[in-house]
């Protein structure tokens, strides 16, 4: 054998080996499930698919948790990991499943909204892959996702991403964002297809409400708020003065403006007869000027960098020592999420949702997240989904 | 599978050829056959629609 087939044979199979070392993790994490305890308040669980058939069998199909009360009343579609590096929404929402009780109206709640983009991660970034919460029975692991939806699952990418209907032109990433691509088509980019089977369960189901759960950086103005177009706009707004004034933290209400499409918090309220809210959780680990994209920073959201900023005055929310923990997070959204369907059942009493057991601010600070997630090794098997 | 999606593929498979044409054919530079190989690993993984 000549010399130069030698060194390509080596060259193959050195950088072959290298491939592989390289995507073994990332082929399990887009490969794990994160399990996830239908709760006490869960009365079925079915499929996005179901309102829209063009969803079935691709990675945008997703279980939706319907957690109907004894008494009819009014419905909520709730929903986290829209964009899955933003994890607070989710804990909150896998609390909610674990544990909540509907005693009126009906919940239907989707964790994992972009299950593509919680398959997908942001190499250049160094972003973790997973994150772990700490229980009284052990760690519960999460898989950290990325802003979009994998171009495994949705590609090629166009140029320009242009809005279905409105037609606007969007930058080409944001057609694999599920918080552009609303109100979706049904024969769409998969992206649309998944935002559409949830306008037609919002549209067939008559859903009052919609929250859909992010996280936003503390350099970023739109950030601690509730995002509301006009007809939510004074739910939003109440619901904001309640917080601040029971529970002691910021939440202020911003407007959804009218010309920047694709938004859940724009077409759901325009394409249906919901009224949406977005809640944004302030999120240090996603602020450009950080240092390493870590775990730590993630649960802790401590920055000496930020710190920094805030002295300058160029941060968006009060910003200390004590970093913006991800419990703190949690607890916004918690109790933002009751108290936005509090103030609408005090507006439509004939329509209104009444829930319990899903804990509020004070406790979830208190006690840590972790103790509202339970064991699936200890729980029913019927009872596990996995995500 | 739309048109669009078909074209990409085609393009994609025509760069592999392109690159692995240009690897097999480079008979000095070390370097150049590193640089093909590591192209074409995202390129071939596409094709083989591996996920
Ligand atoms: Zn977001």
């Amino acid at each position: 054998m000549n010399k130069e087939r030698t060194v390509k044979i080596v060259l193959v199979a050195v950088i072959g080996v290298v491939t592989a070392l390289g995507a073994v993790p990332l082929y399990r994490h887009r490969h794990s499930t994160m399990p996830v305890i239908a709760g006490p308040g869960v009365t079925k669980v079915i499929k996005l698919s179901d309102y829209a058939p063009t969803l079935k069998g691709t990675m945008g199909d997703i279980d939706v948790f319907v957690m109907e009360g004894k008494e009819p009343g009014g419905k909520a579609f709730l929903m986290s990991d829209t964009h899955a590096n933003e994890p607070a929404g989710l804990l909150a929402l896998m609390a909610l499943v674990e544990n909540a009780v509907v005693d009126k109206g009906t919940l239907y709640v989707a964790l994992t909204f972009n299950a593509s983009g919680s398959r997908n991660t942001k190499p250049g970034d160094g972003y973790p892959l997973y994150f772990d919460i700490p229980t009284e029975w052990g760690q519960v692991r999460f898989r950290f996702g990325n802003r979009d939806a994998s171009p495994l699952d949705q590609w090629p990418d166009p140029d320009v991403y242009i809005h279905y209907p409105e037609r606007q032109a969007l930058s080409y990433v944001d057609g694999r964002n599920t918080n552009r691509t609303w109100p979706g088509r049904p024969n769409g980019l998969l992206m649309e297809r998944v935002t559409f089977a949830a306008m037609e369960l919002m549209r067939k189901e008559k859903v009052d409400v919609a929250m859909d759960f992010h996280g936003a950086e503390t350099m970023f103005p739109v950030t601690n708020c509730i995002v509301a177009p006009q007809k939510s706009a004074k739910i939003a707004t109440m619901a904001s003065m309640t917080v601040k004034a029971m529970e002691g933290f910021d939440n202020h209400v911003e407007p959804s403006p009218g010309n920047f499409r694709g938004l859940s918090h724009r077409e759901i309220g325009d394409y249906a007869d919901t009224l949406p809210f977005l809640m944004e959780a302030p999120i240090p680990f996603l602020d450009q000027p950080t240092g390493p994209k870590t775990v730590k920073l993630l649960i802790d959201g401590k920055d000496d960098f930020l710190l920094s900023l805030s002295k300058k005055k160029k941060l968006f929310v009060s910003y200390d020592e004590t970093g913006w923990p991800m419990d703190k997070r949690v607890g916004q959204h918690a109790s933002v999420a009751l108290e936005i369907l509090k103030q609408f059942s005090k507006k439509n009493p004939e329509r209104s949702i009444k829930l319990s057991g899903f804990p509020r601010y004070a406790e979830i600070v208190q006690n840590g997240i972790g103790k509202y997630f339970h064991d699936p090794a200890k729980a029913d098997p019927k009872s596990v989904y996995f995500e | 599978m739309p048109v669009i999606t078909i074209f990409y593929y085609l393009i994609t498979a025509f760069i592999v050829g392109m690159l692995g044409w240009n690897f097999w054919h480079e008979k000095k530079s070390v370097n150049d056959m590193i640089l093909y190989l590591l192209v074409i690993v995202p390129l071939l993984l596409r094709i083989l629609r591996v996920k």
